[in-house]
């Protein structure tokens, strides 16, 4: 199926807005494959999607789908024996793919901020707050030091940093778990990109600080018009975050759609898996439903459909294909077009109608 | 921070204290050193003369408590072979020593750790095979033969550099030394040389791992995120963190470069601690073996207090015991 | 980021398809052959591992090679010394093919008889401090509690000051003799095993089949030499290589300072020492060979240590 088709799924529009403003990123059958001495790894193995404009997408997977390394493709950050072998990656007009290295550093961290999942190792154990946001914001304005310190205390104090200046003076041990991530966002923020991916960012915090972070990211994306890739494993985060979500799995997107749709009646049985395994979603003493199986090596992936070895629905079909065919619907008005890889997408396609 | 200071001093002054004893003891117990002093033919007489003056005939422990009493007064002990108290003798040979072990240890800071850095950051460059390889012949040249060989082809048959002996000193900001006049650089320089090439080989070793173990750190993805330049990445976020534990090695290594200055004075005759360390020994000249040891315990001592704070400054973690807010 | 082979068995029995997707099962080779597969991908290590063995195996068989027994004063005649290299000896006619040293011995034979000493004493006190060092580690993290807290104590005093001057005090103290040197380089290296083997037993005193086997009611001298012992194994061999270079070289060091083995049973240490007074005068041979010999040696344990290390870390992405 044509991935041109696939992408037009994803130029949903966020929330109530219905315009069909330019997305924000374009991603166009992205592969990206690891050539080791083992074989070699399809991490990305085809993967289409878009984000409009204050948009947050939640790129859900277990680990192993290739999620984190679809942001880290995107950022140019994927070091060899890795490589983006195939697709394209529409950024304000320009193919990230082809850039070259010194232009990626041009967008990194100023059009295109990343954040990380361990805020103890993301920032340099030996260096201070401020020197760390500062030089984020002096690779790529030309600014006096003093203005970037400002710049510094007052993205601070935009998520929710009490006394930012006396923060910018700590290191990041003598900082909460919390309050280093609120620093890393901070800085994603600095420079007001147009887009930041976010891998699993609280993930290592607590169920509190959780709620908290998720809620200021939102508020924060919407004022500023930043699109956001919300990375993440956990079905729950990206329920109550995301405008869509994509799921991944084994390398490829699985299925993707609004957030509401796609929890509420999902069209994959893998995404169907993954819902009934939180615990939150099951009644009170029933026992959890668990996906049976582990996920596939990447290196030697089964034929056809990735999922079948695990898959209750499977049959020869699931068998025959190598590569499954998606079904879509176009956008409509009230909701964002759905997508989905499967033979028997659950409802009899009728979810995604 | 000053608790931790004062904890580690009163270790240090109880192993000074083992020490003193575990070396007096031991050298004192063997050998007989009137045999050195005294020709075959003095008389009974004459060798109870000589024996009392130099308190041999004390039992050992009241030899050692005079010992201990004299070194609290800075005086410890006199050369048999010469006579005159043994501390100073040390003390006026050892600006020579600190001159060859700091001039070997800027060698390897200098050499060691851009090419560590070099073969950290390009680790399947050939070059950098070849400086890994090149480390390991530095680690596995004994460093008296690399002595000889560079006398022999610097000094001999090339007739670039001197080959024995201490160049002619000049004054600096109060401090005698030759490195302050050229032709002291280049007496210095071979013997520097030849006592810093196992340090360098160690250097490029420790700073290639550290390198190599840095650059996958989620924090220098984070830096890369940010769109930071190369320069910055290694200059600032990589080597202020592999310095840790590069500084914290190199200052313990500098109390064995002062030891294995044994060797380099012997060969390039430097008229250092290390040269009458070896003389005393082969003429069984206690005091002063004593002595030198004593005062070796207490630098390495004074090194390993130094190394400690030193390491406490560099790693903030240590210092500021990370306080929550 | 890549998962584990899945275990997807009934599954696939229930697709009955075979499409090629269980992965090639991972030849079963023995540990040992993987260990030797891994040890020749480096030719240099393997190219020092060959060298290695035939150094050792020429001063094993040294009296039965040498064209002379260099300490056979019947051999050795005076008006031979100090010929350069390929010059012919004057009374036996035979080829001095490495020169001679200043008493007239044939260099080459000397450099032979010279490493079989080298070798003997680095090696037998490295075994020597490998067994009473991994011994005394072994009791402190089995014994645990104070007994390991002084012994670790005084193996980290030990370790903190250098091995030369260890050495020279020993030697200070004790006196010439080849037993005697063994003792100062058994003591100055005890401490690494010490350490290495404490740590990996700690390492493996966690963990659980220890626990299994005490459950099972084994005795302790079991479970440590059956249970703990084998999987201290691998840094202790490293320790060993690296070790032994040490030991070769400290023992030349002190031989050559005139503290080492005594003149009767000449190192290369000794040799080179000889050859020192002649430098200066242009008869570079009399020191350079031995120094080369030696060199050879070191450097040939060295790379082959270095490789174990690398194959034996975990640590390290292969």
């Amino acid at each position: 199926m044509s991935a041109q088709a696939e992408n037009s799924v994803g130029t949903a529009s966020s929330g109530a807005e219905t315009s069909h403003h330019a997305p924000a990123l374009e991603v166009d059958s992205l592969k990206t494959h690891f050539f080791t001495k083992a074989g070699i790894v399809k991490a990305v193995d085809g993967v289409s999607f878009s984000v409009a404009p204050g948009e947050i997408l939640g790129l859900v997977g277990e680990s192993g789908s290739g999620k984190s390394i679809t942001g880290f493709s995107l950022m140019g950050l994927i070091d060899p024996p890795g490589r983006v072998v195939e697709g394209q990656m529409i950024f304000a007009g320009r193919d990230l793919a082809q850039l070259n290295d010194v232009e990626m550093r041009k967008i990194r961290g100023n059009r295109i901020a990343m954040i990380f999942q361990d805020p103890m190792m993301t920032l340099n154990p030996v260096l201070r707050v401020d020197t760390q946001m500062v030089e984020a914001v002096l690779a790529h304005q030309n600014v006096s030091r003093k203005t970037a310190l400002e710049m510094a205390r007052d993205a601070l104090a935009q998520v929710g940093i009490p006394a930012p200046e006396r923060r910018l003076t700590n290191y990041p041990h003598e900082l909460s778990g919390g309050m280093r991530q609120r620093v890393a966002i901070a800085i994603a923020f600095i420079n007001k990109p147009d887009l930041i991916i976010a891998d699993e960012p609280t993930t290592a915090l607590d169920v509190t600080i959780q709620a908290q972070i998720l809620f200021e990211a939102q508020e924060l994306c919407r004022k500023t018009r930043t699109a956001m890739i919300w990375i993440t494993h956990d079905l729950a985060v990206v329920a109550a975050l995301a405008d869509r979500i994509a799921v991944m799995y084994a390398g490829r997107i699985v299925e993707m759609g609004g957030a509401d749709d796609v929890i509420d009646r999902p069209a994959h049985p893998y995404t169907e898996g993954l819902i009934g395994s939180v615990p939150g979603h099951s009644q009170h003493g029933a026992r959890l439903t668990q996906i049976p199986g582990m996920t596939p090596s990447l290196l030697n992936l089964p034929g056809g459909c990735a999922f079948r070895t695990r898959c209750k629905h499977a049959d020869q079909a699931c068998l025959a294909e190598p590569e499954a065919t998606a079904h879509m619907t176009e956008a409509t008005v009230s909701a964002p077009a759905r997508m989905v890889r499967c033979f028997h997408p659950l409802g009899g396609g009728a979810n995604v109608a | 921070m000053t608790a931790f200071l004062i904890r580690r001093l009163m270790q240090s002054i109880v192993v000074v204290f083992i020490m003193s004893i575990v070396v007096f003891f031991g050298v004192n117990v063997v050998g007989d050193p009137i045999d050195m002093l005294i020709s075959p033919d003095a008389t009974q007489a004459e060798i109870e003369a000589t024996i009392r003056s130099f308190g041999l005939d004390r039992p050992v422990w009241e030899q050692y408590w005079h010992f201990l009493l004299g070194a609290l007064n800075g005086n410890l002990g006199k050369s048999f072979i010469f006579g005159t108290p043994a501390l100073p003798l040390i003390l006026q040979r050892m600006p020579a020593t600190m001159e060859l072990a700091i001039s070997a240890l800027v060698l390897a800071v200098f050499v060691g750790i851009p090419l560590g850095l070099y073969s950290g950051l390009k680790p399947n460059a050939i070059s950098s095979r070849t400086i890994m390889a090149g480390s390991i012949l530095g680690f596995s040249l004994p460093t008296f033969w690399v002595g000889l060989m560079l006398i022999m082809i610097f000094a001999v048959m090339l007739g670039w550099l001197p080959s024995t002996g201490r160049g002619p000193t000049a004054e600096f900001l109060g401090i005698r030394s030759s490195l302050f006049t050229l032709e002291g650089l280049q007496h210095v320089f071979l013997p520097a040389l030849n006592l810093a090439l196992l340090k360098i080989s160690l250097v490029i070793r420790l700073t290639r791992a550290g390198t190599r173990e840095a650059m996958h750190q989620d924090y220098i993805k984070f830096a890369r995120a940010k769109g930071l330049s190369p320069r910055r990445i290694i200059g600032l976020h990589l080597l202020k963190n592999i310095m840790i534990p590069v500084v914290t090695v190199l200052g313990l290594e500098f109390g064995s470069l002062i030891a294995f200055s044994v060797v380099t004075e012997s060969i390039f005759a430097w008229p250092g601690m290390g040269k009458l360390l070896i003389d005393s020994i082969q003429q069984l000249d206690r005091p002063v073996i004593v002595a030198y040891l004593i005062i070796i315990v207490l630098f390495f001592v004074l090194i390993n207090l130094l190394v400690d704070i030193l390491y406490s400054i560099l790693d903030p973690r240590v210092r500021l015991g990370g306080e929550q807010s | 980021m890549t998962s584990t082979l899945s275990d997807d068995v009934s599954d696939v029995q229930k697709l009955d398809g075979t499409v090629g997707d269980a992965a090639p099962a991972a030849a079963a080779d023995s540990p040992f052959r993987r260990f030797v597969f891994e040890f020749v991908e480096s030719p240099v290590a393997t190219a020092a591992l060959v060298v290695l063995a035939l150094i050792i195996v020429l001063a094993a068989i040294a009296p039965l090679i040498t064209p002379q027994n260099p300490y056979d004063l019947g051999q050795v005649d005076v008006l031979d010394s100090r010929l350069p290299p390929g010059e012919v000896s004057m009374s036996t006619g035979m080829t001095f093919w490495l020169g001679t040293d200043g008493a007239g011995r044939d260099l080459l034979s000397a450099i032979l008889y010279g490493l079989r000493i080298s070798l003997a004493v680095g090696v037998a006190s490295g075994f020597l401090a490998m067994a009473i060092g991994s011994a005394i580690g072994l009791i402190a993290a089995y014994a645990g509690g104070r007994v390991e807290t002084l012994i670790m104590r005084l193996v980290d005093l030990q370790l903190s000051f250098p091995a030369i001057l260890i050495a020279l005090m020993l030697v200070a103290v004790l006196g010439k003799g080849v037993d005697k040197i063994i003792i100062a380089l058994v003591a100055v290296q005890w401490a690494y095993y010490a350490r290495t083997v404490r740590g990996s037993a700690l390492v493996e005193r966690q963990k659980e089949y220890v626990e299994a086997a005490r459950c099972l009611g084994l005795s302790h001298g079991r479970i440590v030499f059956r249970h703990i012992l084998p999987n201290c194994l691998p840094p202790l061999i490293v320790v060993v290589t690296v070790q032994t270079a040490h030991a070769i070289a400290l023992e030349a060091t002190l031989s050559f300072l005139g503290v080492g083995l005594p003149q009767t049973e000449p190192s290369l240490g000794l040799l080179i020492a000889n050859g020192f007074n002649y430098m200066l005068s242009g008869k570079y041979w009399i020191s350079t060979f031995p120094g080369i010999a030696l060199l050879l040696t070191i450097m040939s344990i060295n790379l082959v240590g270095d490789q174990l290390r690398d194959i034996l870390n975990p640590r390290l992405q292969r």
